[in-house]
This record gives C-alpha cells, sequence and structure tokens, in this order.
C-alpha cells in the first residue's frame, strides 16, 4: 500500500510540463484517481510524477467552432455539474456522473481517463459515440485525431512518449438530439461491466443519425456501426432487433463478475435501454 | 412511620445516545493504528504468492542492508516461538503445527514468510521487496469437496486424505422416520466463504521493556484477555508480565476472535529488538490472511408427513477449514449441527461433518458462526418442503414451531431452549406486510409477466457462549465496580465491545440500579491491567452474561452502600434509591456521594464491613439463550438482466428484553445488511490454484448504501429465564435471519419457471442463467 | 529526496518537508497527529479516509501529500468548532449513524461535502452520494437518517 518512490514536478507551464515529459520515465499526474492506486500496489512505478494542476488553461471549458473544448483537467465532478456541458452535451456530463463516487468525481480528470484507456472506463463509449476529438501536445507541436484513433487497445493510446493529451472536442447537441448511458455497475468497483452510450436524432418521424458507443464489454470501446446502421432511416419502431447486433464480432471480456456470454447479453439489454432512451428524449 | 421513596424512571428500555460517540464523531478515539510509542518502528511481512509451495531458499541479505532496516526475521528465528494456537478440540482432531513464520512450506497464498523491522513504515515496505526466495511451487487444493476426494493434492503432507476430522451425531430414530416418512425432499446447499471485512483492518503495538521482563500488546481485538494469556504462552513470557490493551476497535465480526500469527510475531521482534513495533494490517492482507467465514457444502434431507409435520433431518456437512485451524475453526461447524432443528419441533437428527484441510486461508468464527449456515439450510429446507406439499411457507412454519408449552425445550441436539413464543415474530411480520394482500399482489405481478417473490425465515439462534463447559475457554464473564470517593461509578467489564455500545447500555444498567445519571457512569474495558479478567465479545453474549455480571456486583454493592447509609443515618432500617439512602423512620437522606467518601475515608466501619465501594462478580451463565425472529423478504427479478431487488424487507426479532431500543434496532440493520451481502453478493472466490481472486475491495462487493434496501423492524419480546435482566441477544439476528429470507424470496420470484433451490451469492448472473435455461 | 510543502490544515498554515510518495493521508495522521481519517483500503473504494481538499471530499489515501501543496485541508477535527459539534456530527450522535466509529470520519465528511451540494436530499440521493464509503456496521439507514436530520437542522 506504499507507493516506490519517485521524483515530483509540478510545473507551472505547458512548455515546461512537455519538457520534464520528454524524459522516459515521466508520467503525468492528473487527479491520480488510476495511478495513485496502481502505484500503491506497485504495479506502476514511475520515476518521475509530472503533476499538471499548475498548468494554466488545462481545466477550462470553452464553446467554440461548433463545439466544447473540455481541457485535460478538468474534473469528471466540473462535467457533470457544470451548466454549459449539461445544456451543450448532456451525454458527457451524463457519463461524468456514472463514475465511481462523489470523492472520485471531485479528483478524477477526463484527461487522466482519457489516456489512461481503461477498458471498462465510462468515458469511452460516450466520447465514441460523440466522435470526440483528442488534442496531443509535445515538445513538437499539437495534433488532434479522433478518439476511435486514440483508443487503440487496453491501456493502449495513440499517446506517443513525452505527448500530453490537452483537450477533448465534443459537438455541441444538435437541439432535438436524444442523448442517454446505460451502465450495468460491477458492483465491487463501480467500473462498468457493460457501458453503452446512444444519441440519436429524428426528423419527421425518422432517425436521422445514430451514434452508439459501447465500453466494458471487451478490451477496447467500440462504436456499434452496425447497430447504428439498422436504427438510421427507420421510425426507431425495432430497437431489440437493432441492439440484438451490439456484440457481434466482439471478443467479449470473461471474469468473476461477467461471463463473457453474460456480458454480451448485457450489452444487448443495455444497448436497447439506452436506444429507447435517447429515442424518447429526442424531440 | 414508613417513607416512600419516588423511584425515579427506570433507564432499561430507553432510547438513550451513545456515550461512545462523542470520541468517535470526532475524530478523537484511538484505534491500534492511532499509537504512536517513542523510538517505534514499523513491520512490514513477506507472503507466500502461492497456494502451496517449497521454500527452497531466503535471501535477506539485501534486505538487511537496505537503509533504515533494523532487522529481518525468517522462520529459521522464530520456529520457537509456540504455534498460532487452535482453542477447539474434537476426537481425533489433526491439528499441524501452525508456525508463526512459515519454515520450510508454505500452505496458504499469504502465509508469512520473513518479516522485514524498519524505521519507517515506506523502508519496511520497500525492503519486502528485497527478499529473495527460492520458491518451488506446488499442486494445491482449494475446493473442500475435491479435496476430499481421492487423488487431490495432500495440504499437509502427513494426511493425504485432506480431512481434519470427522463428527456424528444423532437422536431418535432416523432411519426408521426416512423410511416411513410420505416425503422426502433433498437439496445440497451452500454457504460460500466470506470475508468479514471489518472496516479497521488487524493491527499490532508490541512494546517489551526488558528491564523488568514486561510486555504490552496492543491489538485489535474481540478478546484481549484469552489473547494474553495465549501470546504469552507462544513467547515464553509469565501472564502477569504481558498486558494486552485492545483499544477502538473498529468492527470485528468474528475475524477478531482469534489470536494470529501477527501478535506474538510482534512481541517477537519487540523481545529481539528492546524497541516497540508497529504493524498494521492492509486490505489485501486482511483479505489474504485474516480468518474468512462459512464455507459450507451441506447435504441436507427433510422427512415429512403430507400435512406437514416435519419428523427429521438427516445432514452432511463438508466444511472448508482452510489450511489450518485458527482459534475456533474446527468448532464452527459443530454449531450448525447444535442448531439443526431450528425452532420446529422434531427430535430425529443427523448429522456427520467432515472437516476438509484446503489451501486457503482458514475459515473461522464470522458473525453468526454456524448458526446461519444452519439456519439458511434449515429455512430453505421447509420452503421446499412446503413447496412439494403445495403448502404456504408460512403456514408449514406455524404448524411445526415448538409449542409455547413445550419450554423449556430439550431439543434433539442437546440444548434446552430458555424460552420462546415462536409463532408471535412470524404473525406480526405477516400482519406488517399484510400477507394476504401480498399474496393477492403476487398473483397479479405473475399475471403481468413479473418475477416477484415473498420469502420468510423464521430463524432460532444460539447465543450468550455460552456456559463454561460448552465452551474452550470459560464461558462466564466477569465486572466490577467501584463506586469513587466522589460517588462517580467506574465499571470494569470483560467484555470488548467493537461498535456495539455496551458503555452505554451497560451505564445504562449501572444508574438504573444506582439512580444515578448515566452521565455518572464511566465503563472500561479492553485492557488487561484494567479489567480484573474477561472473556470478551462474540457469540452475541455481551449483555446477557456481562451485563448480568454487572447486574450482579451491583447488589452487592448496593448491600455495602445501605450498610454505610445506615451507619451514616443511626438507623438500620435503611432504603437504598435514586442515589441516595433514606431512613425508613425518619425519612432523613444521605447521598452516594457522602456515603462513598465515607466508606473510604472509613472513620467509622458498619459492623463486619471493610472500607470501600468495589464489588466484583464473575457470572457463569446455567445456560445459553435462544433468541428468535421471522424476516419477510420482498424480491423482484429483472427479467432481462437477472438483477434482484429487494422491494420490501420486515424484521420482527424477539432477543429477549431490550435495554436500549436504538443499539439493538441499530444491530438489526447492520446484521441484516451482512446478511444480504452474503444472499446476493459477497464471495471469497479462490481459483484452482488457491489464489484468492476476489483478494480487493474491487473484486470482493461489501455492501453500500445504494445497493440496500430500507429495512423494516419491529420486536416481540419474550424474556430469558437465564439472566435477571431478562436479555437474550441480538448482534447476530440480523444476519442469521436474513440470508434465507431472501433466498427464499428469490427461489419463490422463479418458482413458477420451474425453480427450486438457488445457491449464493445470487448474482445476476447466476439468476440470468436460470432465467435462460427454466430451471434450476 | 524530501521536497517543501505549505498548506493550510484545519485553518492553521504550516510548512513541511515531505517524501513525494508520501500519501497525504500519512502525512496527516502520522506528521501532523490527526488520526481521526482512517486507512480502510488500498484501493480508493472504501473512504475511511476522506477529508476535504479545497473544498472538495477527497480520499486522501489516493493523494499525495506534495498535491496538497498550496491548498487548503479541513479533515474531521476541523469540523467542530469552539467546542460545539458540527450539525452532521451531532446527526450521527442523535441518530445512531455509527457503530464501531472507523468509516465515521470519513463519512461525515462526505455528507458535508453532499448537503453543500444538496440541501436537501432525498433518500436516493443520500445513498448515491455516499457510495464511496463503506461502512460494515450500520447497514447505512441510520446513517441515512442521520444526513436527512442535519438536513433539517442546517435549512433552519
Amino acid at each position: 500500500m506504499i507507493a516506490q518512490n519517485f521524483a515530483y514536478a509540478a510545473p507551472s507551464n505547458l512548455a515546461e510540463a512537455l519538457k520534464l515529459l520528454a524524459d522516459p520515465g515521466a508520467k503525468v499526474l492528473a487527479g491520480g484517481m488510476s495511478l495513485i492506486p496502481m502505484m500503491k500496489l506497485r504495479l506502476a512505478a514511475p520515476e518521475t510524477l509530472v503533476d499538471l494542476r499548475r498548468v494554466p488553461g488545462l481545466n477550462s471549458i470553452r464553446e467554440e467552432g461548433g463545439r466544447l473544448r473540455i481541457g485535460a483537467m478538468v474534473t469528471h465532478y466540473e462535467l457533470e455539474s457544470t451548466p454549459l456541458v449539461r445544456a451543450k452535451c448532456p451525454l458527457l456530463a451524463e457519463a461524468a456522473a456514472n463514475i465511481g463516487d462523489v470523492q472520485v468525481r471531485n479528483m478524477g480528470t477526463l484527461g487522466g481517463s482519457v489516456a489512461h484507456a481503461d477498458p471498462a472506463a465510462d468515458y469511452p463509449a460516450s466520447l465514441r459515440a460523440l466522435e470526440a476529438t483528442v488534442t496531443l501536445a509535445s515538445a513538437s507541436g499539437e495534433r488532434t485525431v479522433a478518439i476511435a484513433d486514440f483508443l487503440i487497445d487496453t491501456f493502449t493510446t495513440a499517446l506517443e512518449p513525452g505527448e500530453l493529451v490537452v483537450e477533448i472536442g465534443v459537438p455541441i447537441e444538435a437541439s432535438g438530439t436524444g442523448v442517454s448511458y446505460k451502465k450495468c455497475l460491477q458492483p465491487a468497483s463501480g467500473f462498468a461491466l457493460v457501458g453503452v452510450a446512444a444519441r440519436i436524432a429524428k426528423t419527421a418521424g425518422k432517425i436521422t443519425l445514430a451514434r452508439i458507443g459501447v465500453t466494458g464489454l471487451s478490451g477496447n470501446s467500440y462504436r456499434a456501426t452496425g447497430v447504428e446502421r439498422k436504427l438510421e432511416g427507420t421510425t426507431g419502431a425495432d430497437i431489440a432487433s437493432a441492439a440484438g447486433g451490439i456484440a457481434d464480432g466482439i471478443d467479449a471480456n470473461s471474469d468473476i463478475h461477467a461471463s463473457a456470454d453474460y456480458r454480451r447479453h448485457l450489452a444487448r439489454v443495455y444497448a436497447s435501454r439506452a436506444i429507447t432512451e435517447a429515442l424518447a428524449r429526442a424531440q | 412511620m414508613a417513607t416512600t421513596i419516588a423511584k425515579p424512571e427506570s433507564l432499561i428500555g430507553k432510547r438513550i445516545k451513545r456515550k461512545e460517540d462523542p470520541r468517535l464523531i470526532t475524530g478523537t478515539a484511538t484505534y491500534t493504528d492511532d499509537i504512536q510509542l517513542p523510538g517505534m518502528h514499523h513491520a512490514s511481512i513477506l507472503r507466500s504468492p502461492y497456494g502451496a509451495a517449497r521454500i527452497r531458499g531466503i535471501d535477506i541479505s539485501k534486505a538487511v542492508q537496505h537503509p533504515g532496516v533494523v532487522a529481518v526475521f525468517t522462520g529459521a528465528d522464530t520456529k520457537d516461538v509456540g504455534p498460532v494456537p487452535c482453542g477447539a478440540s474434537l476426537p481425533g482432531l489433526r491439528v499441524p503445527h501452525h508456525y508463526i513464520l512459515a519454515i520450510d512450506r508454505t500452505y496458504f497464498a499469504g502465509h508469512p514468510v520473513a518479516v522485514v523491522v524498519a524505521t519507517d513504515r515506506y523502508v519496511a515496505r520497500d525492503a519486502v521487496d528485497l527478499i529473495e526466495v527460492d520458491w518451488e511451487p506446488l499442486a494445491a487444493v482449494a475446493d473442500p469437496e475435491k479435496a476430499i476426494a481421492p487423488g487431490a493434492p495432500a495440504v499437509h503432507p502427513e494426511w493425504p486424505d485432506n480431512t481434519a476430522f470427522t463428527f456424528h451425531q444423532e437422536n431418535g430414530e432416523v432411519d426408521k422416520v426416512f423410511a416411513e416418512a410420505e416425503v422426502v425432499v433433498k437439496q445440497r446447499i451452500t454457504s460460500q466463504r466470506l470475508i468479514p471485512s471489518p472496516m479497521e483492518p488487524r493491527g499490532v503495538v508490541a512494546d517489551y521493556k526488558s528491564g523488568d521482563k514486561t510486555m504490552t500488546i496492543y491489538s485489535s481485538s474481540q478478546i484481549p484477555h484469552l489473547m494474553r494469556n495465549l501470546v504469552a504462552q507462544m513467547l515464553g513470557i509469565a501472564d502477569n508480565r504481558l498486558r494486552v490493551v485492545a483499544p477502538e476497535v473498529g468492527g470485528g465480526f468474528g475475524c477478531k476472535l482469534n489470536v494470529y500469527a501477527e501478535e506474538a510475531l510482534m512481541g517477537f521482534i519487540s523481545m529481539r529488538t528492546g524497541k516497540p513495533v508497529k504493524w498494521i494490517e492492509s486490505r489485501r492482507e486482511n483479505f489474504l490472511t485474516t480468518i474468512h467465514g462459512r464455507g459450507h457444502v451441506d447435504y441436507f434431507e427433510i422427512a415429512a408427513r403430507k400435512d406437514g409435520t416435519i419428523l427429521g433431518m438427516k445432514l452432511k456437512l463438508i466444511q472448508d477449514l482452510g489450511a489450518y485451524h485458527q482459534l475456533l475453526t474446527p468448532a464452527i461447524p459443530t454449531l450448525s449441527v447444535l442448531m439443526m432443528p431450528g425452532i420446529y419441533d422434531f427430535k430425529n437428527i443427523r448429522a456427520d461433518i467432515v472437516g476438509a484441510f484446503t489451501n486457503c486461508v482458514p475459515t473461522d468464527a464470522y458473525r453468526g458462526a454456524g448458526r446461519p449456515e444452519a439456519t439458511h439450510g434449515i429455512e430453505r429446507m421447509v420452503d421446499m418442503l412446503a413447496a412439494e406439499l403445495k403448502m404456504d411457507p408460512a403456514e408449514i412454519r406455524l404448524k411445526n414451531f415448538v409449542p409455547n408449552e413445550a419450554f423449556p425445550y430439550a431439543t434433539a441436539t442437546g440444548l434446552t431452549y430458555d424460552s420462546g413464543n415462536y409463532a408471535e415474530p412470524l404473525k406480526k411480520a405477516l400482519g406488517i406486510v399484510d400477507y394476504r394482500k401480498l399474496r393477492a399482489d403476487q398473483a397479479k405481478a405473475r399475471a403481468e409477466g413479473r418475477l416477484m417473490g415473498i420469502g420468510i425465515s423464521t430463524y432460532g439462534e444460539i447465543c450468550a457462549m455460552g456456559p463454561s463447559p460448552a465452551t474452550p475457554a470459560g464461558g462466564w464473564e466477569s465486572a466490577s465496580v467501584r463506586i469513587e470517593p466522589s460517588g462517580k461509578v467506574t465499571v470494569m467489564t470483560g467484555i470488548k465491545p467493537q461498535g456495539q455500545g455496551e458503555e452505554t447500555t451497560f451505564a445504562q444498567i449501572a444508574a438504573d440500579e444506582l439512580g444515578l445519571s448515566i452521565d455518572d457512569i464511566t465503563v472500561l474495558h479492553g485492557d488487561t491491567m484494567v479489567v480484573q479478567y474477561g472473556i470478551g465479545t462474540f457469540g452475541s453474549r455481551a449483555t446477557a452474561i456481562g451485563g448480568t455480571a454487572l447486574y450482579l456486583a451491583l447488589q452487592d454493592l448496593k448491600a455495602k452502600i445501605k450498610k454505610f447509609g445506615g451507619m451514616l443515618l443511626n438507623s438500620e432500617d435503611v432504603s437504598f434509591g435514586g442515589g441516595e439512602c433514606v431512613c425508613n423512620k425518619s425519612g432523613k437522606t444521605v447521598a452516594l456521594s457522602q456515603i462513598a467518601g465515607a466508606s473510604y475515608r472509613a472513620m467509622k466501619l458498619p459492623p463486619n464491613t471493610d472500607p470501600g465501594l468495589v464489588a466484583t462478580n464473575f457470572w457463569e451463565p446455567p445456560n445459553f439463550t435462544f433468541p428468535f425472529g421471522a424476516h419477510i423478504a420482498v424480491t423482484e427479478v429483472d427479467r432481462d438482466t437477472g438483477a434482484v431487488q429487494i422491494t420490501r424487507y420486515v424484521a420482527v426479532d424477539d432477543c429477549g428484553k431490550i435495554i436500549n431500543p436504538m443499539i439493538v434496532t441499530g444491530q438489526v440493520h447492520g446484521g441484516v445488511v451482512q446478511g444480504m451481502g452474503q444472499a446476493l453478493f459477497e464471495h471469497g472466490i479462490y481459483d484452482e490454484n488457491a489464489q484468492l481472486i476476489s483478494g480487493e475491495f474491487m473484486d470482493y462487493t461489501i455492501p453500500k448504501a445504494t445497493m440496500v434496501p430500507w429495512i423494516e423492524t419491529d420486536h416481540t419480546v419474550t424474556p430469558s429465564p437465564v439472566n435477571p435482566l431478562g436479555v437474550k441477544g441480538v448482534g447476530e439476528a440480523g444476519t442469521i435471519g436474513a440470508s434465507p429470507a431472501i433466498v427464499n424470496s428469490v427461489v419463490d420470484a422463479l418458482s413458477p419457471l420451474g425453480v427450486k433451490h438457488l445457491d449464493m451469492p445470487l448474482s445476476p448472473e447466476s439468476i440470468w442463467k436460470v432465467l435462460q435455461g427454466g430451471r434450476a | 529526496m524530501k521536497q517543501s510543502i505549505t498548506l493550510t490544515i484545519n485553518g492553521t498554515k504550516s510548512t513541511h518537508e515531505v517524501e513525494p510518495r508520501l500519501l497525504l493521508i500519512h502525512f496527516l495522521r502520522d506528521s501532523m497527529g490527526l488520526t481521526g481519517p482512517h486507512i480502510g483500503c488500498e484501493t480508493s473504494i472504501c473512504g475511511a479516509c476522506t477529508v476535504a481538499v479545497d473544498g472538495k471530499a477527497v480520499k486522501s489515501c489516493a493523494m499525495f501529500a506534495i498535491q496538497a501543496d498550496g491548498r487548503d485541508v479541513v479533515t474531521i477535527e476541523g469540523l467542530a468548532s469552539n467546542g460545539k459539534l458540527h450539525p452532521i456530527q451531532d446527526a450521527f450522535w442523535e441518530e445512531h449513524g455509527l457503530q464501531c466509529g472507523y468509516c465515521t470520519p470519513g463519512m461525515i465528511m462526505t455528507s458535508r461535502q453532499l448537503l453543500e451540494r444538496n440541501p436537501k436530499p432525498s433518500e436516493t440521493e443520500i445513498r448515491h452520494g455516499i457510495e464511496g464509503n463503506l461502512c460494515r456496521c450500520t447497514g447505512y439507514q441510520n446513517i441515512v437518517n442521520a444526513v436527512k436530520s442535519a438536513a433539517q437542522k442546517m435549512g433552519v
């Protein structure tokens, strides 16, 4: 329950942070909600922790170019409670509200969670459904990648050595779009056994846009494009049939909390519930 | 002329806020990890990562050289320390020698192998990683039924059948009633391994003073005196030179009713290093090395007539003991057998226990200890019998209860039930839920395709453990009461609360008897240098036995108070009440404070009376007490996911007379939620290599606030004739009643699908599988 | 190598040299003698170590002391003022919201956060609000009652 020794730095600007992160033994400390328990169990032992809490600009939420631009250090609590996020991107606020417990949401950050790429984390389902973008910075500049390209595999992202997540971009939800995030909890840890995020827009009684993201089911979150195609263009009358394909071709996780078969089943049930609610919320 | 004293209103039965709480809500209580002693070192323990392994060699050289490390000890250093004790005895019991550090072989994952002592807890932890062990992993077995099957890996090579003991008990004409019975129902029922999980893990501070060869051990314990006796033996020091202090204890639930390797190990270290040393268990260590509960595989058979009259019961019980016997390990399943008849009137029973060694941490007493397993089995069997006979589960119970006129009632297992009115709590609970309407609601729900269940359990239990002949170390309890010169009162009790609130209930008893305010009473416990002697808090015994000892000490004291009062009032006809003595002739009074002062000043003494106002009582109970009750759980199963929701929970308990209803209800709430934990969530899972894979709060689900329903409580009161307070005990009742009520309810919900039985925990997936298959 | 931190704890500012890996909970308990917050697990589940940092309830076993540099920390010891219990402390006492007391300091600190953000919580909201704090004794019912009662007292 005690971490190995490390050096600590809390740089006061981004350039300094990036310089420190160029060292291969350095690791970013954001909220620490995943990293610190891992260090205490000695599953992680970085040489240097670079705490981002003093870097200005990483905790802002702003509206720009039809998107919300959210700093990597914005906490889950800020996302669930900030009126701007609740109004403009309710799916992200809903995902944030589903994470862990209040103490974890007070400390944990969007950027930290995204960079950690835990396959059972809540955000990825929503971020995929939102077709979010992730802006990365390094000493050599910035780049922005799609969330689908960023989340590569279990605990594996597109982050290059020395690179840092600085911002997440999500679309401002068009009025009339209905969203929902439904999650089946692993009761002990509070992580998602399965979480499904749905975004649905309807025009003249027909679904014009369906975006379905899934987390927890397998080693990586994903967008259920097959389900989306089955919904788009329909009235949404046959949700069960569309949701039934949510786990097709997916290599589901299996552990003491849920077998692969049961997880796949849960994915279908929760997809159905999320789609139903999103559809009901769509104007 | 007789004077009547206005008797102040009794404090017994009153809801009184707890005396313990001010320190606990302000963060100023002292738990073991809060203790800091000058020059104190910290210990960190290296443990086996394997279910079973041979130690080919240990190299501690790097650890020893690590800056800040004071010493490193291995089994070679500690082999002469006495073994971790087993207090239970059974005929033919095989007791493996339980060294405090492993010598050349480890028997379960978490088995202690070496200990680092350092100036700082962080350094100690670092140096553990520097110890190099040459391991040879061996085949291990974790499943008790597999362990006793031929060809299983031997946990202890000297006993290849992995059988620690067998135990047989029988009464009546079992074969005859089973042969003649109109109906026999059989079922295999498991009670899974549970991890007690008090919020405070264990911890030990040992402080040896070489000058006067005395040791103080602080340990988070339910049994400080027994620990003193046993650890003194392990360390080879005199019991009167060992002081054990159990400071504030953050929950026990039975897992601190024990003596572990670490108490003696820290004592050994302090003797070797000459410095105090602290070890605080991490949660991971708690999961791996503190005893687990339950671990039963039970094969039940029940025989009955068509009209529902129960004739007899048979049980084959396989107890997963783990790799060693902790203090009471092999005794726990024998309590299940004692409890086998439940509260039903039948005399034909047969039980056979097989105690199986496995490569797991030992099982031992966990809230209920043997009685939840028995009650779960009985209450499931009664429900299965009712289903078989198409009888209502309430009706079959009412038909079979031991009738009121039968008390004291001699059971088939040799117990004498003290008092009971078994139908009353059930009738009350049925009334609270409006049972008829509830069944009608259920019929309607079923017609709508919903899976709604109603589950009843009517439990009895054995409390107030217990008469000394039935216990390994004495079953009495002690109290000493000292009225100080000011008239304030100090109570010293041998019990050791861990949240049960006896500082308050005992103060209520003392204040009531002496006519004082509870603020005038201080209750001390948990320190062998302060308390005369004692047994401890477990088995719902504290108030029934310790409270009685206190009550009787107070009677002695009152007699002496009257003698001094009479002397001061120059009267032979005095009464004592309301904190003063009154001369019944003159009406003159003298306050207890004056009496107390005079008793110590001793300018003058009453005839044949010694100075001072101190009385001590050691009370040996003539019998156990037998609380009972009825719980009803209403559940609904989500057809899509298999998730169980408890929509209503009613608990009507009879724990005899109630001293503080607030505390009693709190015990029921907590007990019920632990029973819910077993029924729905908790499962200590070892894999095939005997690795504990539910080894953290991340993977082992103890109930959270969001996961449990509102609990409606009520009581009936049937005083116990066993003690003058009329109390029975309530610490374990909720846990015992809850798991069968919930499982019966869920089985009832699924009964239209042909489901007859489900094993715990009722995880959504296990229910979903049943829903897929249609039956279980 | 130790580094210097300056922080305010229960209203008093002070400066200390700490190893970066020193957890805030160990700093508070071992260095500052504030043993009210407790340690119940390593995995940031149990919440017994909950304190407020800059007004936010956090698990002090999942935070290094050095992260609290420049911040304001309040522990259970800082709640009562001038010998007068905080209404939440009082309500836990009155409603029997504790038994062994080990989870209680964390539970009270989390309840405080809950009532700051939601002064009139429903039973469901209370249960949701304290889901990061495990209690093995009470079954939570009297904790729910205590938070409700505190909400009423504080609302007056």
